[in-house]
Formats: structure tokens, C-alpha cells, sequence
């Protein structure tokens, strides 16, 4: 058969396919550019960007779990001017669409972050769902009310399609998502990472120096996958799901389960090319099963 | 990638000596930088190890002591078995801040293994000083005998050469002759205090730094020390630094 159609639509802005990478697990673009060309995904997510720069958590910051990993990097980054002056031309080359996440302490914070991109990015991601920043971050993100303030406020100043990312630390994620689209979301994603925590039984202290952080990898997968199901249930939005994507049958359930999309983050650690192996893998999926649209596995889950 | 495992020796207990054929890593390695290795059994992420050595264009030796699941199970692998490493990754160390006069390799326990390299590449002319607890501790000075000009050994319990610390040796070389660089890496206590005496005595001096890393290419950002204030990345900064540059104490 002809190739499959792997071009997704989100939010109006059109994917070569149906991949993109989680935010915070590839960096600005260019360290993975030195081992397969970004153009082999449908968009790049930038790691978290604010309006003036942070210096992130102290290390220990990353602590090894069954199947996982938690991390506590605290949002370390440059901010949003210095990307755009040192950043941005590189991955520019790529045919690639970007999307920048954002963060910050209050809300202003994220309208700054805002107004300096602009519609320098394709798309951006509002991180309203860090566990690891004292304000703003996840706090924003666990409460309805919160949700739909931040998230109409930062669309009024957007250029630009607007994703909300959800925090998976909550009771009804269907209630959380339901507040952001009708606080004018154009796309969401999920998930961030689960609040963990690892002790050394040596020492009697925490692995990470902040003690906690999020919980990444195949151990969140089940959970991931089960918070689209609930999302897709409750909204309209294109999902962009993640969590513990490490295959392209991993990032196959997540479409059957909502998404429209997927991104693979931590995997990335343990094999640079699984970006591009989960891209060519659900075409290879597409191909096998004669279908030939990759939307067309979208949501198709039959529940027993 | 992966390479085979040709050569393998536990060279004192929990401590093993690698040999990988691996041309591709061989041909771009500098001394200073290390693999990201992917270990298998229980562990998830891959460990990072420094090379040792390489040999013949095309192999790789590296050495590691075996601390928890994965260097556990990469302990159990055998010769011809396959391994998947990434790498040669980080920046290594820089022959050229080398001024006139005595050049120092200092290591301390299994630090000293990334030195051996550079002692061959400075082809004889180094002075080693290598620490180490205790007799059964030491390791690999055989290698350096052979690819150092001059090699001192301190252990901390005296069972072998000058009883004491590896600074206590540099302490009295300061004093007696010009000291051209130092290239050090051991733990973090002891490049601290190396790295305040390269300072007070205006030596020229790189240490190779270590802490708990993720993607091993500089996008996770979880691997950072404070250089100049700032978080720099252990794997894509580093892992060595300039020793004026690095904040010890955060």
C-alpha cells in the first residue's frame, strides 16, 4: 500500500507526524540534533522557559527508580530573551514545529514569558503543572479556579495556539481539563510528572535534595494512559498525551486511548534514537494493520 | 551502539576492568571524557563511566566499581557479550593550560582511571600522585609506572607509600619546584583541596567532576555543579572544569 498519513493537526497547526518530545527531556533542540535530524518529528518541545532566567535546584537532582526515574531540576533555564537571541535560529533550520513551555511564579510572570515570544514559536505549552518550583508551577495546576484564570488570562496575551499542560496530581483531572478549555485552551497535554519521593536507607535522607520531585518513564504509563482516557471523555481539545512512552505500541495506546498526539520524553535517556524509533514504528503499525490515516487510531479504544 | 566486550578482569574486589571494541568511540576519545553505558538487569537509566584508556585505534578500556543494580549487572556481563554505549561524551582535559614545569596527574581511589590516558598522551613526562585507602584499595599503578615519568603513591592507612593524603605529597612538591599543571579527579573533598592549593599557588589546574546524571548529552539539565555561579552541565560542560571556576561548596 501507498504510505500511511502520518500528519496530525493541532490546534490548527499542522505536524509532519505525530511526535514531538516532552518538555524538559531535550533541552533547546540541539544536543539530540548531533544524533538524528529534528525534522523526524513533528514538533519539538523546548524545555521550560521564563521571562527572566532561574537557576534550578541544587543536586542531587535526578534519583533512579524501578522503571523510572524522579527528577527535581527546578525549571534551570537561560529565559525566554536569551533563547530567542541564542536558541531559536538553530532549531529554526528544522523542519520541525516549536513549541515553547512556559513558566513562572504568578500569573504576570507567565504573561511576560508570554509577550516576549510572541510568535517567535509555532505553538506554546503552559506549564501549569511542575512539582518541583515552590510557587506557581504545579500549584497553579491542581485547582480548577486557578486553571481557568491562568489559562484565559495567558490566551488573551498569546500569538500563538496555546496547550495547557496537566498535572497528573490530582483527584478529577476530567475537571481540571474541562477548566482549561473553557478558559480558551486550544490544545492540552498530559502528563506531567507524579510528586515522588526516594530515600537511601544508608543516610536516612532523600536521594534528590529537594527531597521530592517527579516520577517520569514506564512506570507512569498505566496512569498516563488512563488520565487521557478520563480527558478525552471530557473535552473536545487535541491531547497531546505522554508519560512513559518508550515504544511505538506505548505511544499507539495512548492515541487509542485520546491523544492526538504523543510525546516521548524520558525514554530519550536510555536510547537517543527512541524519538525517532516511536515515529517510525507507528508507521510501520499503519502499514501493517492497512490503515491509512494515523488519526484514524485516534480514541478507537472499545472499552469491555 | 553496541560494541563487544573483549576483555574482562575483576582487578581488586567489586572492581572491574573492561575492554570494549569499539573504533568508533576509539577514534574520537580525548582523555577526560567518558561512555554512557547501558547496563541492563534492574537498572534504567545508563551510568556513566570515564575511559581509561584506548588502545590500538580501536579499543576502549574503562574500569568501575560495582555500587548498586547496574554496575551490578553490567559486573555479570561476559567476554563476547555485547554492550550499548554512547559516547565518547563531555569535554576532557586540556593538555594546552600546561605552563613550563612539572606536570601533575592526581587521583584519588577510582578517579584515578580517566588520568591514565592523559599520562600517555603527555608521553612519559608527568608526575603521578595517586591516593588511596588502603592496600587492597590500589589499583591500576602498574599502568602508571609505565606511562608516568615519576608516580607516587599515598595510602591513608600507610600499608603502602607516604602515609597520608594525595595533597600532603603535592603540598611538598609545591614548595620544591615549579609545578607546570595539575589534571585531578578522585572525590569531590579531595579535588577540593587540590584545587585550593592549584589556586593559592597560581598552578593551572582541571578537575573532572562527578554527580548523578540522566541523558548524558546536556538536555536534561540534571547534572549541573556550580561553575562561576552558574549551573553547568556535569556531561556536556564538564566533566572537567577549570578548578578556579568551581564552587566545592554547593
Amino acid at each position: 500500500m501507498t504510505k500511511p498519513n502520518m500528519s496530525v493537526e493541532i490546534a490548527g497547526v499542522k505536524w509532519n507526524n505525530p511526535v514531538t518530545t516532552a518538555s524538559g527531556t531535550f533541552g533547546f533542540g540541539k544536543e539530540y540534533a548531533e544524533y538524528f535530524d529534528l525534522g523526524e518529528l513533528g514538533a519539538v518541545c523546548l524545555k521550560s522557559l521564563s521571562a527572566v532566567p532561574r537557576l534550578g535546584n541544587p543536586s542531587p537532582r535526578i534519583a533512579e527508580t524501578n522503571y523510572g526515574i524522579l527528577n527535581s531540576v527546578g525549571l534551570q533555564n537561560p529565559g525566554a530573551e536569551y533563547f530567542l537571541e541564542n536558541e531559536l535560529e538553530e532549531i529554526r533550520k528544522y523542519d520541525t514545529k516549536i513549541i515553547a513551555n512556559i513558566c513562572g511564579s504568578t500569573v504576570e510572570d507567565y504573561i511576560a514569558v508570554t509577550k516576549i515570544l510572541q510568535d517567535k514559536v509555532d505553538m506554546l505549552e503552559l506549564n501549569i503543572s511542575c512539582p518541583n518550583v515552590k510557587e506557581g508551577g504545579m500549584a497553579f495546576g491542581t485547582n480548577k479556579d486557578m486553571v481557568y484564570d491562568i489559562t484565559s488570562r495567558v490566551k488573551e496575551a498569546a500569538k500563538v495556539p496555546l496547550i495547557v499542560k496537566l498535572s497528573p496530581n490530582v483527584t478529577d483531572i476530567a475537571e481540571i481539563a474541562a477548566s482549561a478549555e473553557s478558559g480558551g485552551a486550544d490544545a492540552l497535554s498530559l502528563i506531567n510528572t507524579l510528586l515522588g519521593m526516594r530515600i537511601d536507607i544508608k543516610t536516612r535522607r532523600p536521594i534528590l535534595k529537594n527531597n521530592m520531585g517527579g516520577l517520569s518513564g514506564p512506570a507512569v504509563k498505566p496512569v498516563a494512559v488512563r488520565m487521557v482516557y478520563q480527558v478525552r471523555q471530557a473535552v473536545k481539545l487535541p491531547i497531546i498525551g505522554m508519560g512513559g512512552i518508550s515504544t511505538s505500541d506505548d505511544a499507539i495506546e495512548f492515541m487509542m486511548a485520546g491523544a492526538n498526539a504523543v510525546a516521548v520524553g524520558t525514554a530519550g535517556f536510555v536510547d537517543p534514537y527512541a524519538w525517532v524509533n516511536v515515529k517510525n514504528g507507528i508507521e510501520q503499525f499503519l502499514i501493517e494493520n492497512n490503515i491509512s490515516d494515523v488519526n484514524d487510531i485516534v480514541g478507537t479504544v472499545e472499552l469491555n | 551502539m553496541e560494541f563487544t566486550l573483549v576483555y574482562k578482569k575483576e582487578i581488586i574486589k567489586n572492581v572491574f576492568d573492561f575492554v570494549i571494541d569499539a573504533p568508533e568511540i576509539a577514534e574520537k576519545a580525548k582523555p577526560g571524557q567518558f561512555i554512557h553505558v547501558l547496563c541492563g538487569g534492574r537498572s534504567y537509566l545508563r551510568r556513566p563511566i570515564s575511559i581509561c584508556d584506548v588502545m590500538d585505534k580501536k579499543l576502549v578500556r574503562f574500569i568501575f566499581e560495582v555500587r548498586g543494580e547496574g554496575t551490578k549487572s553490567l559486573s555479570n556481563l561476559n567476554k563476547g557479550d555485547k554492550i550499548d554505549v554512547l559516547g565518547p561524551l563531555g569535554n576532557g582535559f586540556s593538555k594546552d593550560i600546561a605552563e613550563d614545569g612539572e606536570i601533575l596527574l592526581i587521583g584519588g581511589g577510582i578517579g584515578v582511571f580517566p588520568l591514565l590516558n592523559l599520562a600517555k598522551e603527555f608521553n612519559k613526562t608527568t608526575t603521578a600522585i595517586l591516593g588511596f585507602r588502603t592496600e587492597s584499595a590500589i589499583t591500576i599503578t602498574s599502568d602508571f609506572v609505565k606511562t608516568t615519568k615519576n608516580l607516587f603513591i599515598t595510602t591513608e592507612d600507610g600499608s603502602v607509600g607516604c602515609k597520608g593524603f594525595v595533597t600532603d605529597v603535592l603540598n611538598r612538591m609545591v614548595s620544591e619546584k615549579k609545578i607546570g599543571a595539575i589534571f585531578t579527579c578522585g572525590p569531590k573533598p579531595m579535588m577540593k583541596a587540590v584545587a585550593e592549593i592549584a589556586n593559592a599557588n597560581n598552578i593551572p589546574c582541571e578537575v573532572s567532576m562527578e554527580e548523578r546524571m540522566g541523558c548524558g548529552v546536556g538536555a536534561c539539565v540534571t547534572c549541573t555543579c556550580n561553575v562561576n555561579g552558574k549551573k553547568a552541565r556535569v556531561c556536556k560542560d564538564g566533566p572537567v572544569f577549570n578548578a578556579k571556576d568551581v564552587n566545592f561548596d554547593d
